[in-house]
């Protein structure tokens, strides 16, 4: 440690901090611009100029190292004089377009300029204007205003892991811009609009919309991805205008991804249903809140008296809060029906009755940044879950190593240590590999357990198995991460149970990365068919009654037909594993009900629209991918006759005459479900019983599809989201093939194929990628143009048109 | 998109620096790609990026800093004229003048037979042999009186 003094104040920091960082410490605040606590340091805005004793000149404070007995005075004549020059040098280029300007009332030049600047410039040469630059939907420029801090670039490089902005020219032409031509296309984009201190890069769906200070500042959570980034959602009239990061370090530090902070859009979407709506002889009717669920609940009892509380089905997502998802199970458990899952898209459920508790991330989301060795399997990791990608990145820059199993290989953007890039139902067969090298590296003779598992499995051992096995065993900590893909795949509980044994025997943790935001709070609300696995380690919930999964309420078998249907913060033919069969399912029932914060398909399919409130407009609670629980308030009043989906659901349980629904506020809600002394550690738990599985590979030769989730068709809310649909990730959806295959069926790149699953066919243009496994086509669902089509992965027939 | 040649010299450059700083090569390759082709389009930089496993924007900054890349297609020869104050004290303004006048053009200008392009450079360390100019960065030409920029033009023209 070393003792410094700043301003009169003693305070003692490590070796090798900055004066800044001591600053911080005692709390006096340096001034500055190209400082970021994130981000490397620069020391090219000159603002935090402080006098040190005996040093001849001021010094940066953001890029001197501290010495013992160093005496700092930030409000020095010495010290304020460079500011002020300082300053004065900045503002002779910098417009003086508040007036117009987004970042006015939150810029920190402007701030700055008030404690720092003159009243009158003494420069009366010409000012330097610098061309505007098209970055793409997200950010808009006002390159004028730029003083060239870089950490726009620094942020590209250091946090999202690609460099898209570069500082170009030298001087006075100096300029910050993209690669001729180029957007900014980083899933991270947007957090360069908060890093800039001036009004040179702003938010382009938000410009010119509302000045800063009218806008009032409301925390919540985000719905999207696993994390429950926190949120400040900023609102005008009633109206969300903007989304920015709370800083939060255990969960998304200072950063959102730009589905958090851009997905607000799809929240004033045209396509919001704002009052209850009934079916009657096949015309849409508008009508009022006791009608609708009046008839609601006459149609399901009608269909319960007829058919039995088995023919009655809940689907719904982990999107929804765990308030909602809690009624809605103990409202269908109430009826006598077990039939509610949230797992849409999820496709293979034999490990339900496996379980031992709530999959979860297996460690805190702060301990990824902390990893020597990871492996993935089955994700896209930049796409799916951006901020995790974000954490495992600046692990791999201190030194751990990454490991990938998946059927895409898309860049990373970080270095990859060892990767298995095969074709789908390759993956368990990829991993029983990994697992028998594991057991040879650490030499541990076979326990019957492993033994009776790898025995159904032919293995070829390969160089690549034994480096990650190595790798998991050698660097600790560790940890085995299953991606969405591998939740969604068919394989899902062969991966449990082989990630589960090489987590065992390498040492290292083994997580779900849930998918969205309360993948853990539905399980906690019970909002799945089968809880027998989990509720026998604990007793959090004492006999329930189990039902069919989201697949078996989706098939189309006689015996087990669902004939009603309550659909909620659901859109069928996008969040199901197997829209085309979900679709058919649906179609052929008796009567649905959609609560839905949107019109969507729905009129096509539903018999009644109920219209309930998306997160920012009811209160609720998230249980992240780690467990955390966390609570928010609405932010603003629903849309005309939205109604929060807890309110609904009860009073359809009251009009049930169902017991036990008498909750007056969200609280009382959430206060059944954690009561007192719910510690949700016991009841996460990643382990699986193993014991009767064989894992017998369905290695078939035929094309098989790859479908992930694009990261902009997730959720109904990011779907409807304008902008993020404006950019490349979203506006690029084809059918990729890789060119083997393409020979064998003699395509070439830019053609129009026919791709087909079960009834339907669709046409996209193909494209080649070279480092798709053979016979594989990938083709993302959950998308306007391939929502026709039937499950996620397996089969698919392809030719040229 | 570079000859072999051309690939053979980054190469070599690429080998004085460590293998995981091939990017420590960036101004050689440019230089290289340049001489082969004159001026550094997009697609130049582009493909010196991708060779150098270096982001395409890192590579444009690169380019943009140093004025002896040319960023976009000039004449046969370059001649670039110090105009910095001790060329200028010591005749720089006049040769440059001299120039502009015997080919018609201004800075950044080329001749219409894309014989000349005129560039105003920067100080170039050799005050003492003012005024001094550059040709096609490389030929270094000192105390550049008029008969010496006609007698060196004409050599040029050539």
């Amino acid at each position: 440690m070393v003792n410094i003094e700043i301003d009169g104040k003693q305070v003692s920091v490590p070796k090798g901090s900055t004066i800044m960082d001591g600053a911080k410490e005692v709390g006096v605040y340096i001034p500055h611009f190209c400082y970021h606590k994130k981000l490397s340091i620069a020391a090219n805005c000159r603002m935090c100029l402080v006098q040190v004793e005996k040093a001849p000149k001021p010094l940066p404070a953001c890029a001197t190292p501290v010495m013992d007995g160093m005496k700092v005075y930030t409000h020095s004549k010495q010290a304020v004089t460079a500011q002020k020059g300082v300053m004065e040098f900045l503002l002779i280029n910098h417009p003086l377009d508040c007036p117009i300007c987004d970042q006015a009332g939150e810029c920190q030049l402007q701030d700055l300029a008030v404690g720092y600047g003159a009243s009158g410039s003494r420069y009366q040469e010409a000012k330097r204007v610098v061309a505007n630059k098209n970055l793409g939907p997200l950010i808009s420029t006002d390159m004028t205003r730029c003083i060239h801090c870089t950490r726009c670039v620094r942020f590209g490089q250091e946090i999202a892991g690609i460099m898209e902005l570069g500082m170009a020219g030298r001087g006075e032409h100096a300029e910050i811009l993209s690669f001729v031509g180029k957007t900014v296309d980083s899933e991270l984009s947007g957090n360069v609009i908060d890093l800039c201190p001036v009004g040179a890069l702003v938010s382009k769906p938000f410009r010119y919309s509302a000045r800063t200070w009218e806008l009032s500042r409301r925390k919540s959570i985000s719905p999207h991805c696993g994390l429950g980034s926190n949120l400040i959602v900023q609102v005008k009239h009633n109206r969300v205008m903007r989304v920015l990061p709370r800083d939060n370090e255990a969960i998304n530090e200072c950063w959102l991804s730009d589905k958090d902070r851009f997905a607000y859009e799809g929240l004033n979407s045209e396509d919001r249903l704002t009052q209850p709506m009934i079916k009657r002889d096949g015309q849409w009717q508008e009508c009022d809140w006791q009608e609708a669920l009046e008839y609601t609940a006459n149609q399901l009892i009608d269909i319960k008296e007829e058919f039995g509380a088995q023919s009655l089905g809940a689907l719904t997502s982990a999107h929804s809060t765990t308030e909602e998802l809690y009624l809605l199970q103990k409202l269908m458990r109430g009826l006598g029906s077990g039939n509610v899952d949230h797992r849409l898209r999820q496709s293979d459920f034999s490990a339900d009755k496996q379980l031992h508790g709530i999959p979860w991330l297996g460690t805190s989301i702060a301990e990824l940044s902390e990893l020597k060795s990871v492996l993935i399997v089955g994700s896209t990791l930049r796409k799916d879950h951006p901020l995790l990608a974000q954490r495992v990145r600046q692990a791999v820059k201190k030194g751990a190593q990454l490991n990938i199993v998946n059927p895409v290989d898309d860049d990373l953007l970080t270095k990859i240590e060892n990767k298995f890039i095969v074709a789908p139902n390759e993956i368990a067969e990829t991993l029983a590999g990994i697992l028998k090298a594991a057991l040879d590296v650490k030499d541990v003779s076979e326990s019957e357990k492993f033994k009776s598992l790898l025995a159904s499995v032919q293995i070829q051992e390969t160089a690549t198995a034994k480096a990650i096995a190595t790798s998991l065993i050698e660097n600790a900590p560790a940890a085995v991460y299953l991606g969405n893909m591998a939740q969604h795949h068919p394989d899902y509980t062969k991966f449990l149970i082989l990630s589960n044994a090489l987590a065992e025997v390498t040492g290292a943790s083994f997580g779900i990365l849930g998918e969205a935001a309360n993948s853990v709070g539905a399980y906690v609300a019970g909002a799945v068919p089968d809880l027998s696995g989990i509720s026998s380690a604990v007793n959090l919930y004492p006999g329930v009654m189990s039902g069919y999964n989201a697949a078996q309420m989706l098939q189309q078998s006689t015996d087990n037909k669902c004939r009603g249907f309550i659909l909620m913060n659901i859109e069928p033919e996008f969040d199901t594993y197997d829209g085309q069969q979900s679709m058919s399912a649906i179609r052929s029932s008796d009567f649905v009900v959609s609560l839905s914060a949107y019109r969507g398909n729905a009129p096509e399919y539903a018999n009644v629209l109920l219209p309930i409130a998306p997160f920012t407009e009811t209160s609720g609670t998230f249980v992240n991918t780690e467990g955390r629980v966390q609570s928010f308030n609405g932010v603003v009043a629903p849309q005309g006759e939205t109604r929060p989906a807890w309110k609904v659901l009860r009073v359809m349980a009251n009009l049930f005459r169902l017991d036990g629904f008498d909750y007056e506020t969200s609280e009382q809600v959430r206060d059944a479900i954690f009561f007192e002394g719910t510690e949700l550690d016991k009841y996460m738990s990643n382990s699986i019983r193993t014991t009767g599985f064989d894992l017998q590979m369905n290695r078939k030769n035929t094309i098989q599809r790859i479908g992930e989730v694009p990261i902009y068709q997730a959720d109904p809310i990011v779907r409807r989201a304008q902008s993020l649909q404006q950019t490349r990730d979203a506006v690029s959806i084809q059918a990729q093939l890789s060119s083997a295959l393409m020979e064998t069926l003699g395509i070439s790149t830019g053609d129009q194929i026919s791709i087909k699953q079960g009834n339907e066919a669709i046409q996209l243009q193909a494209v080649c990628d070279e480092k798709l496994p053979a016979n594989c086509v990938r083709l993302p669902c959950a998308h306007p143009k391939t929502f026709k089509l039937g499950a996620m992965f397996g089969e698919i027939s392809v030719e040229k048109v | 998109m570079l000859s072999a040649e051309s690939l053979k010299k980054i190469d070599r450059e690429i080998a004085k620096y460590p293998a995981d700083k091939k990017q420590s090569a960036v101004m050689s390759a440019l230089a290289i790609a340049q001489d082969e082709k004159g001026w550094l389009a997009s697609e130049t930089m582009n493909f010196v990026a991708d060779y150098l496993d270096m982001p395409a924007i890192a590579v444009y900054e690169v380019a943009t800093f140093y004025n002896m890349y040319n960023l976009e297609p000039i004449g046969q020869y370059k001649i670039t004229v110090c105009t910095n104050l001790p060329c200028a004290l010591s005749g720089g303004n006049d040769a440059a003048g001299y120039l502009k006048q015997n080919l018609g053009i201004e800075f950044n200008q080329t001749t219409s037979d894309g014989k000349f392009t005129l560039r105003e450079g920067e100080c170039m360390g050799a005050c003492g042999d003012a005024p001094v100019m550059l040709v096609n960065n490389k030929r270094m030409c000192s105390f550049m009186s008029s008969e010496k920029i006609d007698e060196m033009l004409e050599e040029l023209k050539k």
